[in-house]
Protein backbone atom coordinates (compact mmCIF):
# COMPACT_ATOMS: atom_id res chain seq x y z
CA UNK A 1 0.00 0.00 0.00
CA UNK A 2 1.45 3.35 -0.96
CA UNK A 3 1.48 6.60 0.98
CA UNK A 4 -1.41 8.12 -0.93
CA UNK A 5 -3.71 5.24 -0.02
CA UNK A 6 -2.69 5.42 3.63
CA UNK A 7 -3.42 9.14 3.66
CA UNK A 8 -6.83 8.52 2.14
CA UNK A 9 -7.56 5.82 4.71
CA UNK A 10 -6.69 8.31 7.45
CA UNK A 11 -9.07 10.82 5.82
CA UNK A 12 -11.85 8.24 6.02
CA UNK A 13 -11.14 7.79 9.73
CA UNK A 14 -11.19 11.59 10.15
CA UNK A 15 -14.55 11.76 8.35
CA UNK A 16 -15.97 9.10 10.66
CA UNK A 17 -14.75 11.07 13.68
CA UNK A 18 -16.47 14.21 12.32
CA UNK A 19 -19.72 12.31 11.78
CA UNK A 20 -19.72 10.81 15.27
CA UNK A 21 -18.63 14.13 16.71
CA UNK A 22 -21.53 15.96 15.11
CA UNK A 23 -23.98 13.29 16.17
CA UNK A 24 -22.77 13.47 19.76
CA UNK A 25 -22.91 17.28 19.70
CA UNK A 26 -26.66 16.92 19.34
CA UNK A 27 -27.14 15.48 22.82
CA UNK A 28 -26.42 17.20 26.09
CA UNK A 29 -24.79 14.23 27.80
CA UNK A 30 -22.37 13.49 24.97
CA UNK A 31 -21.83 16.94 23.45
CA UNK A 32 -18.47 17.68 25.02
CA UNK A 33 -16.98 14.33 24.06
CA UNK A 34 -18.42 14.78 20.57
CA UNK A 35 -16.55 18.03 20.18
CA UNK A 36 -13.34 16.36 21.39
CA UNK A 37 -13.82 13.52 18.93
CA UNK A 38 -14.30 15.89 16.04
CA UNK A 39 -11.18 17.84 17.05
CA UNK A 40 -9.21 14.57 17.03
CA UNK A 41 -10.48 13.98 13.51
CA UNK A 42 -9.17 17.40 12.55
CA UNK A 43 -5.79 16.72 14.15
CA UNK A 44 -5.52 13.43 12.26
CA UNK A 45 -6.41 15.10 8.97
CA UNK A 46 -3.79 17.80 9.52
CA UNK A 47 -1.04 15.39 10.53
CA UNK A 48 -1.45 12.99 7.62
CA UNK A 49 -1.67 15.88 5.16
CA UNK A 50 1.89 16.78 6.16
CA UNK A 51 2.95 13.47 4.60
CA UNK A 52 1.28 14.30 1.29
CA UNK A 53 3.78 14.13 -1.57
CA UNK A 54 2.78 17.63 -2.66
CA UNK A 55 3.96 19.01 0.68
CA UNK A 56 7.69 19.50 0.43
CA UNK A 57 8.46 22.69 2.31
CA UNK A 58 7.51 23.08 5.95
CA UNK A 59 8.82 26.48 6.92
CA UNK A 60 5.76 28.47 5.83
CA UNK A 61 3.38 25.84 7.13
CA UNK A 62 5.00 26.19 10.55
CA UNK A 63 4.65 29.98 10.42
CA UNK A 64 0.96 29.74 9.52
CA UNK A 65 0.16 27.03 12.06
CA UNK A 66 1.92 28.76 14.95
CA UNK A 67 0.45 32.18 14.21
CA UNK A 68 -3.06 30.79 13.68
CA UNK A 69 -2.99 28.58 16.76
CA UNK A 70 -1.78 31.44 18.97
CA UNK A 71 -4.48 33.83 17.73
CA UNK A 72 -7.22 31.19 17.89
CA UNK A 73 -6.18 30.15 21.39
CA UNK A 74 -6.08 33.71 22.67
CA UNK A 75 -9.48 34.55 21.16
CA UNK A 76 -11.16 31.46 22.57
CA UNK A 77 -9.79 32.03 26.07
CA UNK A 78 -10.29 35.78 26.31
CA UNK A 79 -13.69 36.20 24.71
CA UNK A 80 -16.60 37.04 26.99
CA UNK A 81 -19.66 34.83 26.78
CA UNK A 82 -21.82 37.84 25.95
CA UNK A 83 -19.64 38.41 22.89
CA UNK A 84 -20.11 34.88 21.60
CA UNK A 85 -22.24 35.81 18.55
CA UNK A 86 -19.57 38.10 17.11
CA UNK A 87 -16.84 35.56 17.92
CA UNK A 88 -18.68 32.91 15.95
CA UNK A 89 -19.11 35.37 13.08
CA UNK A 90 -15.41 36.19 13.09
CA UNK A 91 -14.29 32.53 13.12
CA UNK A 92 -16.70 31.88 10.29
CA UNK A 93 -15.16 34.71 8.30
CA UNK A 94 -11.67 33.23 8.80
CA UNK A 95 -12.85 29.87 7.47
CA UNK A 96 -14.48 31.46 4.45
CA UNK A 97 -11.41 33.51 3.58
CA UNK A 98 -9.17 30.45 4.00
CA UNK A 99 -11.26 28.53 1.47
CA UNK A 100 -11.12 31.48 -0.91
CA UNK A 101 -7.33 31.58 -0.60
CA UNK A 102 -7.04 27.84 -1.21
CA UNK A 103 -8.92 28.30 -4.49
CA UNK A 104 -6.78 31.29 -5.39
CA UNK A 105 -3.54 29.43 -4.56
CA UNK A 106 -4.54 26.56 -6.88
CA UNK A 107 -5.18 29.08 -9.62
CA UNK A 108 -1.77 30.57 -8.87
CA UNK A 109 -0.18 27.13 -9.34
CA UNK A 110 -1.98 26.70 -12.65
CA UNK A 111 -0.84 30.08 -13.96
CA UNK A 112 2.71 29.55 -12.71
CA UNK A 113 3.33 26.14 -14.24
CA UNK A 114 0.68 25.90 -16.95
CA UNK A 115 -2.14 23.38 -17.31
CA UNK A 116 0.02 20.53 -18.60
CA UNK A 117 2.30 20.57 -15.57
CA UNK A 118 -0.63 21.10 -13.20
CA UNK A 119 -2.64 18.14 -14.47
CA UNK A 120 0.36 15.85 -14.05
CA UNK A 121 -0.10 16.09 -10.29
CA UNK A 122 -3.76 16.96 -9.91
CA UNK A 123 -7.00 15.41 -11.03
CA UNK A 124 -9.38 17.49 -13.07
CA UNK A 125 -9.99 19.11 -16.40
CA UNK A 126 -9.53 22.81 -17.19
CA UNK A 127 -13.32 23.37 -17.26
CA UNK A 128 -14.02 21.43 -14.07
CA UNK A 129 -11.15 22.95 -12.11
CA UNK A 130 -11.89 26.52 -13.13
CA UNK A 131 -15.59 26.05 -12.32
CA UNK A 132 -14.88 24.83 -8.80
CA UNK A 133 -12.23 27.52 -8.26
CA UNK A 134 -14.92 30.04 -9.19
CA UNK A 135 -17.32 28.46 -6.67
CA UNK A 136 -14.72 28.33 -3.88
CA UNK A 137 -13.83 32.00 -4.41
CA UNK A 138 -17.48 33.03 -4.73
CA UNK A 139 -18.77 31.22 -1.63
CA UNK A 140 -15.61 31.88 0.38
CA UNK A 141 -15.73 35.58 -0.49
CA UNK A 142 -19.42 35.91 0.39
CA UNK A 143 -18.80 34.17 3.69
CA UNK A 144 -15.79 36.33 4.51
CA UNK A 145 -17.21 39.82 4.00
CA UNK A 146 -20.72 38.77 5.06
CA UNK A 147 -19.32 37.48 8.35
CA UNK A 148 -17.20 40.59 8.85
CA UNK A 149 -20.23 42.81 8.32
CA UNK A 150 -22.28 40.65 10.68
CA UNK A 151 -19.42 40.91 13.19
CA UNK A 152 -19.59 44.69 12.89
CA UNK A 153 -23.33 44.69 13.51
CA UNK A 154 -23.16 42.25 16.42
CA UNK A 155 -20.32 44.01 18.20
CA UNK A 156 -22.05 47.36 17.81
CA UNK A 157 -19.32 48.80 15.60
CA UNK A 158 -21.89 49.15 12.82
CA UNK A 159 -25.53 50.00 13.25
CA UNK A 160 -27.70 46.97 13.89
CA UNK A 161 -30.48 48.56 11.89
CA UNK A 162 -31.14 47.31 8.40
CA UNK A 163 -29.48 49.54 5.80
CA UNK A 164 -31.72 50.06 2.81
CA UNK A 165 -31.28 52.26 -0.22
CA UNK A 166 -33.29 52.79 -3.34
CA UNK A 167 -32.70 50.15 -5.98
CA UNK A 168 -30.93 47.82 -3.55
CA UNK A 169 -32.41 44.71 -5.14
CA UNK A 170 -31.35 45.97 -8.57
CA UNK A 171 -27.80 46.58 -7.38
CA UNK A 172 -27.64 43.10 -5.83
CA UNK A 173 -29.13 41.57 -8.96
CA UNK A 174 -26.55 43.35 -11.11
CA UNK A 175 -23.77 42.13 -8.82
CA UNK A 176 -24.95 38.53 -9.16
CA UNK A 177 -25.21 38.84 -12.94
CA UNK A 178 -21.73 40.38 -13.13
CA UNK A 179 -20.37 37.58 -10.92
CA UNK A 180 -21.70 34.83 -13.11
CA UNK A 181 -20.69 36.62 -16.33
CA UNK A 182 -17.12 36.94 -15.03
CA UNK A 183 -17.24 33.33 -13.85
CA UNK A 184 -18.42 32.12 -17.26
CA UNK A 185 -15.68 34.05 -19.04
CA UNK A 186 -13.13 32.64 -16.60
CA UNK A 187 -14.23 29.07 -17.26
CA UNK A 188 -14.37 29.55 -21.05
CA UNK A 189 -10.85 30.98 -21.05
CA UNK A 190 -9.70 28.17 -18.70
CA UNK A 191 -8.34 31.01 -16.59
CA UNK A 192 -5.62 31.54 -19.20
CA UNK A 193 -4.29 34.80 -20.58
CA UNK A 194 -5.12 38.32 -19.53
CA UNK A 195 -8.86 37.78 -20.05
CA UNK A 196 -8.89 34.80 -17.67
CA UNK A 197 -6.90 36.65 -15.03
CA UNK A 198 -9.05 39.78 -15.23
CA UNK A 199 -12.22 37.70 -15.04
CA UNK A 200 -10.81 36.08 -11.90
CA UNK A 201 -10.11 39.42 -10.23
CA UNK A 202 -13.54 40.67 -11.31
CA UNK A 203 -15.52 37.90 -9.64
CA UNK A 204 -13.21 37.94 -6.63
CA UNK A 205 -14.02 41.62 -6.07
CA UNK A 206 -17.74 41.20 -6.84
CA UNK A 207 -18.08 38.28 -4.40
CA UNK A 208 -16.50 40.37 -1.64
CA UNK A 209 -18.86 43.27 -2.36
CA UNK A 210 -21.91 41.02 -2.56
CA UNK A 211 -21.14 39.59 0.90
CA UNK A 212 -21.55 43.09 2.35
CA UNK A 213 -24.62 44.12 0.38
CA UNK A 214 -26.27 40.79 1.22
CA UNK A 215 -26.03 41.26 5.00
CA UNK A 216 -26.58 45.04 4.96
CA UNK A 217 -30.41 45.05 4.74
CA UNK A 218 -30.85 42.44 7.49
CA UNK A 219 -31.84 43.74 10.90
CA UNK A 220 -30.31 42.90 14.27
CA UNK A 221 -33.17 40.68 15.37
CA UNK A 222 -32.77 38.49 12.30
CA UNK A 223 -29.14 37.79 13.16
CA UNK A 224 -29.78 34.19 14.30
CA UNK A 225 -30.78 33.41 10.71
CA UNK A 226 -27.80 35.25 9.21
CA UNK A 227 -25.29 33.61 11.53
CA UNK A 228 -26.51 30.11 10.83
CA UNK A 229 -26.67 30.84 7.10
CA UNK A 230 -23.08 32.14 7.05
CA UNK A 231 -22.05 29.05 8.99
CA UNK A 232 -23.61 26.91 6.32
CA UNK A 233 -21.84 28.90 3.59
CA UNK A 234 -18.43 28.47 5.26
CA UNK A 235 -18.98 24.70 5.08
CA UNK A 236 -19.94 24.89 1.43
CA UNK A 237 -16.87 27.03 0.72
CA UNK A 238 -14.66 24.30 2.23
CA UNK A 239 -16.58 21.80 0.16
CA UNK A 240 -15.90 23.77 -3.04
CA UNK A 241 -12.22 23.98 -2.07
CA UNK A 242 -12.37 20.19 -1.70
CA UNK A 243 -13.54 19.87 -5.30
CA UNK A 244 -10.67 22.13 -6.40
CA UNK A 245 -8.01 19.91 -4.88
CA UNK A 246 -10.18 16.77 -5.35
CA UNK A 247 -9.96 15.88 -1.69
CA UNK A 248 -12.65 13.70 -0.13
CA UNK A 249 -12.29 14.78 3.47
CA UNK A 250 -12.90 18.42 2.54
CA UNK A 251 -15.97 17.49 0.55
CA UNK A 252 -17.45 15.32 3.29
CA UNK A 253 -16.69 17.63 6.22
CA UNK A 254 -17.64 20.78 4.33
CA UNK A 255 -20.87 19.23 3.16
CA UNK A 256 -21.79 18.09 6.69
CA UNK A 257 -21.30 21.63 7.97
CA UNK A 258 -23.18 23.06 5.01
CA UNK A 259 -26.25 20.92 5.56
CA UNK A 260 -26.27 21.27 9.34
CA UNK A 261 -26.15 25.04 8.82
CA UNK A 262 -29.08 24.82 6.41
CA UNK A 263 -31.12 22.92 9.01
CA UNK A 264 -30.37 25.50 11.69
CA UNK A 265 -31.30 28.27 9.27
CA UNK A 266 -34.63 26.58 8.55
CA UNK A 267 -35.32 26.12 12.27
CA UNK A 268 -34.64 29.81 12.87
CA UNK A 269 -36.89 30.89 10.00
CA UNK A 270 -39.68 28.63 11.22
CA UNK A 271 -39.36 30.10 14.70
CA UNK A 272 -40.20 33.45 13.16
CA UNK A 273 -42.76 32.06 10.74
CA UNK A 274 -40.93 33.68 7.85
CA UNK A 275 -39.27 32.40 4.73
CA UNK A 276 -35.53 32.72 4.20
CA UNK A 277 -36.20 35.02 1.23
CA UNK A 278 -38.28 37.27 3.46
CA UNK A 279 -35.47 37.48 6.04
CA UNK A 280 -32.82 38.17 3.40
CA UNK A 281 -34.62 40.68 1.25
CA UNK A 282 -37.36 42.40 3.20
CA UNK A 283 -35.26 44.78 5.31
CA UNK A 284 -37.56 43.81 8.16
CA UNK A 285 -37.97 46.52 10.75
CA UNK A 286 -36.56 49.31 8.61
CA UNK A 287 -39.94 50.81 7.81
CA UNK A 288 -40.86 51.72 11.37
CA UNK A 289 -43.71 54.12 11.76
CA UNK A 290 -45.06 53.54 8.30
CA UNK A 291 -47.17 50.69 9.49
CA UNK A 292 -48.00 51.86 12.98
CA UNK A 293 -51.19 53.54 11.89
CA UNK A 294 -52.59 50.50 10.14
CA UNK A 295 -52.19 48.03 12.98
CA UNK A 296 -54.79 47.12 15.53
CA UNK A 297 -54.85 49.75 18.25
CA UNK A 298 -54.78 48.48 21.76
CA UNK A 299 -56.41 50.26 24.65
CA UNK A 300 -54.36 50.56 27.77
CA UNK A 301 -51.46 52.35 29.27
CA UNK A 302 -47.99 51.53 30.47
CA UNK A 303 -48.14 50.92 34.21
CA UNK A 304 -44.76 51.31 35.87
CA UNK A 305 -43.79 49.32 38.96
CA UNK A 306 -40.98 49.88 41.43
CA UNK A 307 -38.45 47.29 42.51
CA UNK A 308 -40.04 47.17 45.98
CA UNK A 309 -43.48 46.44 44.57
CA UNK A 310 -41.99 43.85 42.21
CA UNK A 311 -40.53 42.15 45.24
CA UNK A 312 -43.92 42.12 46.95
CA UNK A 313 -45.51 40.48 43.91
CA UNK A 314 -42.70 37.93 43.56
CA UNK A 315 -42.61 37.07 47.24
CA UNK A 316 -46.20 35.87 47.05
CA UNK A 317 -45.65 33.92 43.83
CA UNK A 318 -45.43 30.13 43.81
CA UNK A 319 -44.87 29.61 40.09
CA UNK A 320 -42.56 31.95 38.24
CA UNK A 321 -41.38 31.89 34.66
CA UNK A 322 -38.46 34.01 33.49
CA UNK A 323 -38.36 34.97 29.81
CA UNK A 324 -34.99 36.37 28.79
CA UNK A 325 -34.25 38.27 25.58
CA UNK A 326 -31.44 40.21 23.95
CA UNK A 327 -31.78 42.90 26.63
CA UNK A 328 -30.40 40.43 29.18
CA UNK A 329 -27.29 39.99 27.03
CA UNK A 330 -26.87 43.73 26.56
CA UNK A 331 -26.96 44.52 30.26
CA UNK A 332 -25.04 41.30 31.09
CA UNK A 333 -27.71 40.50 33.64
CA UNK A 334 -27.46 36.70 33.46
CA UNK A 335 -25.71 36.31 36.84
CA UNK A 336 -28.15 38.47 38.74
CA UNK A 337 -31.00 36.65 36.96
CA UNK A 338 -29.68 33.41 38.43
CA UNK A 339 -29.46 35.06 41.87
CA UNK A 340 -33.10 36.09 41.54
CA UNK A 341 -34.10 32.56 40.53
CA UNK A 342 -32.29 31.18 43.57
CA UNK A 343 -33.91 33.70 45.88
CA UNK A 344 -37.32 32.77 44.50
CA UNK A 345 -36.65 29.07 44.96
CA UNK A 346 -35.44 29.71 48.45
CA UNK A 347 -38.75 31.42 49.02
CA UNK A 348 -40.56 28.23 47.95
CA UNK A 349 -41.43 29.14 44.40
CA UNK A 350 -40.88 26.96 41.38
CA UNK A 351 -38.82 28.78 38.77
CA UNK A 352 -38.27 27.96 35.15
CA UNK A 353 -36.83 29.78 32.19
CA UNK A 354 -38.72 29.96 28.93
CA UNK A 355 -36.43 30.33 25.93
CA UNK A 356 -37.71 31.41 22.54
CA UNK A 357 -35.74 29.86 19.66
CA UNK A 358 -34.80 33.27 18.22
CA UNK A 359 -34.26 35.16 21.48
CA UNK A 360 -30.94 36.97 21.23
CA UNK A 361 -28.59 37.29 18.31
CA UNK A 362 -27.65 33.71 17.48
CA UNK A 363 -29.29 30.31 17.79
CA UNK A 364 -29.24 29.25 21.45
CA UNK A 365 -27.81 32.59 22.62
CA UNK A 366 -29.83 32.72 25.88
CA UNK A 367 -28.95 29.14 26.78
CA UNK A 368 -25.24 29.92 26.62
CA UNK A 369 -25.55 33.01 28.80
CA UNK A 370 -27.65 31.26 31.44
CA UNK A 371 -25.27 28.31 31.42
CA UNK A 372 -22.43 30.73 32.05
CA UNK A 373 -24.35 31.96 35.09
CA UNK A 374 -24.64 28.35 36.34
CA UNK A 375 -28.35 27.97 35.70
CA UNK A 376 -28.84 24.19 35.43
CA UNK A 377 -30.07 23.29 31.96
CA UNK A 378 -33.01 21.26 33.28
CA UNK A 379 -34.50 24.56 34.36
CA UNK A 380 -34.54 25.88 30.80
CA UNK A 381 -37.70 25.08 28.90
CA UNK A 382 -38.50 25.46 25.23
CA UNK A 383 -41.40 27.58 24.09
CA UNK A 384 -43.71 24.69 23.25
CA UNK A 385 -43.21 23.09 26.65
CA UNK A 386 -43.91 26.26 28.60
CA UNK A 387 -46.88 27.70 26.74
CA UNK A 388 -49.49 25.17 27.95
CA UNK A 389 -48.47 25.85 31.56
CA UNK A 390 -48.56 29.61 31.20
CA UNK A 391 -52.06 30.15 32.69
CA UNK A 392 -50.82 28.44 35.89
CA UNK A 393 -47.97 30.91 36.28
CA UNK A 394 -48.30 33.50 39.02
CA UNK A 395 -45.67 35.78 37.57
CA UNK A 396 -43.90 35.98 34.24
CA UNK A 397 -40.72 38.09 34.31
CA UNK A 398 -39.78 39.36 30.86
CA UNK A 399 -36.15 40.50 30.78
CA UNK A 400 -35.31 42.53 27.71
CA UNK A 401 -37.44 40.41 25.38
CA UNK A 402 -39.88 42.11 23.08
CA UNK A 403 -41.17 40.62 19.85
CA UNK A 404 -40.98 37.05 21.11
CA UNK A 405 -43.65 37.84 23.73
CA UNK A 406 -45.79 40.24 21.70
CA UNK A 407 -49.37 38.93 21.52
CA UNK A 408 -49.88 41.01 18.37
CA UNK A 409 -48.16 38.13 16.58
CA UNK A 410 -51.23 36.03 17.33
CA UNK A 411 -54.00 38.63 17.12
CA UNK A 412 -53.16 41.45 14.80
CA UNK A 413 -53.14 40.50 11.13
CA UNK A 414 -51.70 43.89 10.19
CA UNK A 415 -48.68 43.40 12.43
CA UNK A 416 -45.40 42.66 10.63
CA UNK A 417 -44.76 39.79 13.02
CA UNK A 418 -48.24 38.29 12.58
CA UNK A 419 -48.01 34.50 12.63
CA UNK A 420 -44.75 34.28 14.53
CA UNK A 421 -44.99 31.77 17.39
CA UNK A 422 -44.53 33.55 20.72
CA UNK A 423 -44.18 32.71 24.39
CA UNK A 424 -47.63 33.46 25.82
CA UNK A 425 -46.39 35.59 28.70
CA UNK A 426 -49.67 37.55 28.68
CA UNK A 427 -51.51 34.47 29.98
CA UNK A 428 -49.64 34.56 33.29
CA UNK A 429 -51.47 36.15 36.20
CA UNK A 430 -49.03 39.01 36.48
CA UNK A 431 -46.36 40.04 34.00
CA UNK A 432 -43.35 42.11 35.01
CA UNK A 433 -41.50 43.51 32.01
CA UNK A 434 -37.98 44.83 32.47
CA UNK A 435 -37.20 47.43 29.88
CA UNK A 436 -34.62 50.13 29.55
CA UNK A 437 -36.91 52.85 28.23
CA UNK A 438 -40.30 53.41 26.74
CA UNK A 439 -39.28 53.01 23.06
CA UNK A 440 -40.34 50.17 20.82
CA UNK A 441 -38.16 47.08 20.30
CA UNK A 442 -35.69 46.56 17.48
CA UNK A 443 -38.49 46.00 15.01
CA UNK A 444 -40.25 49.18 16.07
CA UNK A 445 -43.49 47.33 16.62
CA UNK A 446 -45.72 48.36 19.46
CA UNK A 447 -45.87 45.55 22.01
CA UNK A 448 -49.43 44.76 23.09
CA UNK A 449 -48.09 42.89 26.09
CA UNK A 450 -46.78 46.08 27.67
CA UNK A 451 -50.27 47.62 27.55
CA UNK A 452 -52.11 44.59 28.93
CA UNK A 453 -54.02 45.11 32.19
CA UNK A 454 -51.96 42.47 34.04
CA UNK A 455 -48.58 43.90 32.94
CA UNK A 456 -46.32 46.10 35.03
CA UNK A 457 -43.26 47.81 33.60
CA UNK A 458 -40.03 47.83 35.60
CA UNK A 459 -37.99 50.50 33.85
CA UNK A 460 -34.23 50.82 33.98
CA UNK A 461 -31.13 48.77 33.31
CA UNK A 462 -32.09 45.10 33.74
CA UNK A 463 -29.06 44.31 35.88
CA UNK A 464 -29.66 47.24 38.25
CA UNK A 465 -33.41 46.59 38.53
CA UNK A 466 -32.91 42.91 39.27
CA UNK A 467 -30.17 43.62 41.80
CA UNK A 468 -32.60 45.86 43.65
CA UNK A 469 -35.22 43.08 43.75
CA UNK A 470 -32.66 40.50 44.85
CA UNK A 471 -31.43 42.74 47.66
CA UNK A 472 -35.01 43.02 48.91
CA UNK A 473 -35.14 39.22 49.10
CA UNK A 474 -31.82 39.19 50.93
CA UNK A 475 -32.99 41.82 53.39
CA UNK A 476 -35.98 39.65 54.30
CA UNK A 477 -33.89 36.49 54.59
CA UNK A 478 -31.36 38.17 56.86
CA UNK B 1 -9.93 9.79 -9.16
CA UNK B 2 -13.00 9.96 -11.30
CA UNK B 3 -14.63 13.37 -10.87
CA UNK B 4 -18.06 11.75 -10.81
CA UNK B 5 -17.14 10.01 -7.57
CA UNK B 6 -16.64 13.38 -5.94
CA UNK B 7 -20.24 14.35 -6.70
CA UNK B 8 -21.38 10.98 -5.46
CA UNK B 9 -19.63 11.57 -2.14
CA UNK B 10 -20.98 15.11 -1.99
CA UNK B 11 -24.60 14.06 -2.38
CA UNK B 12 -24.34 11.24 0.16
CA UNK B 13 -22.64 13.52 2.67
CA UNK B 14 -25.44 16.07 2.22
CA UNK B 15 -28.10 13.50 3.10
CA UNK B 16 -26.01 12.30 6.03
CA UNK B 17 -25.73 15.88 7.30
CA UNK B 18 -29.50 16.36 7.21
CA UNK B 19 -30.06 13.09 9.08
CA UNK B 20 -27.44 13.88 11.73
CA UNK B 21 -28.70 17.29 12.76
CA UNK B 22 -32.44 16.88 12.26
CA UNK B 23 -33.38 16.82 15.94
CA UNK B 24 -31.15 18.86 18.16
CA UNK B 25 -32.51 20.54 21.31
CA UNK B 26 -32.45 24.31 20.97
CA UNK B 27 -30.12 24.79 23.92
CA UNK B 28 -27.38 23.04 21.96
CA UNK B 29 -27.79 25.25 18.91
CA UNK B 30 -24.89 27.54 19.73
CA UNK B 31 -22.35 24.79 20.53
CA UNK B 32 -23.51 22.85 17.49
CA UNK B 33 -22.99 25.90 15.36
CA UNK B 34 -19.55 26.75 16.68
CA UNK B 35 -18.57 23.07 16.67
CA UNK B 36 -19.56 22.63 13.06
CA UNK B 37 -17.92 25.96 12.31
CA UNK B 38 -14.67 24.46 13.61
CA UNK B 39 -15.14 21.50 11.27
CA UNK B 40 -15.46 23.87 8.33
CA UNK B 41 -11.84 24.74 9.11
CA UNK B 42 -11.04 21.43 7.37
CA UNK B 43 -10.07 23.67 4.51
CA UNK B 44 -6.76 23.72 6.43
CA UNK B 45 -5.90 20.53 4.52
CA UNK B 46 -6.05 22.42 1.25
CA UNK B 47 -4.15 25.30 2.81
CA UNK B 48 -1.33 23.01 3.96
CA UNK B 49 -0.98 21.54 0.49
CA UNK B 50 -0.84 25.02 -1.02
CA UNK B 51 1.63 26.40 1.52
CA UNK B 52 3.92 23.37 1.34
CA UNK B 53 3.89 23.00 -2.44
CA UNK B 54 7.06 25.05 -2.97
CA UNK B 55 6.58 25.23 -6.73
CA UNK B 56 8.75 28.31 -6.94
CA UNK B 57 5.78 30.67 -7.09
CA UNK B 58 5.82 33.26 -4.33
CA UNK B 59 2.10 33.93 -4.83
CA UNK B 60 1.11 30.35 -4.01
CA UNK B 61 3.27 30.34 -0.90
CA UNK B 62 1.91 33.67 0.36
CA UNK B 63 -1.71 32.70 -0.28
CA UNK B 64 -1.16 29.24 1.18
CA UNK B 65 0.52 30.53 4.34
CA UNK B 66 -2.26 33.07 4.92
CA UNK B 67 -4.81 30.31 4.36
CA UNK B 68 -3.05 28.04 6.87
CA UNK B 69 -3.05 30.80 9.49
CA UNK B 70 -6.73 31.68 8.94
CA UNK B 71 -7.92 28.07 8.86
CA UNK B 72 -5.93 27.36 12.03
CA UNK B 73 -7.61 30.29 13.79
CA UNK B 74 -10.94 28.82 12.69
CA UNK B 75 -10.07 25.32 13.89
CA UNK B 76 -8.33 26.12 17.17
CA UNK B 77 -10.65 28.97 18.13
CA UNK B 78 -13.75 27.04 17.10
CA UNK B 79 -13.00 23.87 19.05
CA UNK B 80 -11.78 25.66 22.17
CA UNK B 81 -14.71 28.05 22.33
CA UNK B 82 -17.16 25.19 21.82
CA UNK B 83 -15.49 23.21 24.58
CA UNK B 84 -15.63 26.23 26.87
CA UNK B 85 -19.34 26.65 26.22
CA UNK B 86 -20.14 22.98 26.69
CA UNK B 87 -18.16 22.97 29.92
CA UNK B 88 -20.61 25.54 31.28
CA UNK B 89 -23.71 23.48 30.61
CA UNK B 90 -24.22 21.84 33.97
CA UNK B 91 -26.82 19.62 35.44
CA UNK B 92 -28.56 20.71 38.57
CA UNK B 93 -26.32 19.82 41.53
CA UNK B 94 -27.77 16.82 43.35
CA UNK B 95 -27.90 18.50 46.75
CA UNK B 96 -30.14 21.31 45.54
CA UNK B 97 -33.67 21.66 46.72
CA UNK B 98 -36.38 21.00 44.20
CA UNK B 99 -39.14 23.55 44.39
CA UNK B 100 -42.40 22.22 45.83
CA UNK B 101 -44.27 20.59 43.01
CA UNK B 102 -47.65 22.13 42.46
Amino acid sequence: MNAASLINLAYIVASILFIFGLKMLGRQSTARRGNLLSSLGMLLAVVVTLFDRQVISFQWITVGLVAGAAIGFACAKLIKMTSMPEMVALLNGCGGLASLLVGWAEYGKIRHGGWAAYLEHATGTPVFTTTVIFLAVLIGGLTFTGSLYAFGKLSGKLSGKPVLFAGQQIVNGALVLGLFAAGALYVIEHGDGAAGLNAFYAFLALALILGVTMVMPIGGGDMPVVISMLNSLSGLAACAAGFVITNNVLIVAGCLVGTSGVILTIIMCKAMNRSLANVLFSGFGADTGAKSGEGMTVEGELKPISAEDSFAVLEAARNVVIIPGYGMAVSQAQHVVRELAEALEHNGAEVRFAIHPVAGRMPGHMNVLLAEANVPYEQLAEMDAVNPQMPMMDVAIVIGANDVVNPAAARDQASPIYGMPIINAHEARTVICLKRGQGAGFSGIENHLFLAPNTRMLYGDAKASLSAVVSEFKAVAA
Amino acid sequence: MDLMFLFFIFVLAAFLGFELIAKVPSQLHTPLMSGSNAISGITIVGALIAAGADDGSALTTILGTAAVALATINVVGGYLVTDRMLGMFKKKPTDSKEGPAQ
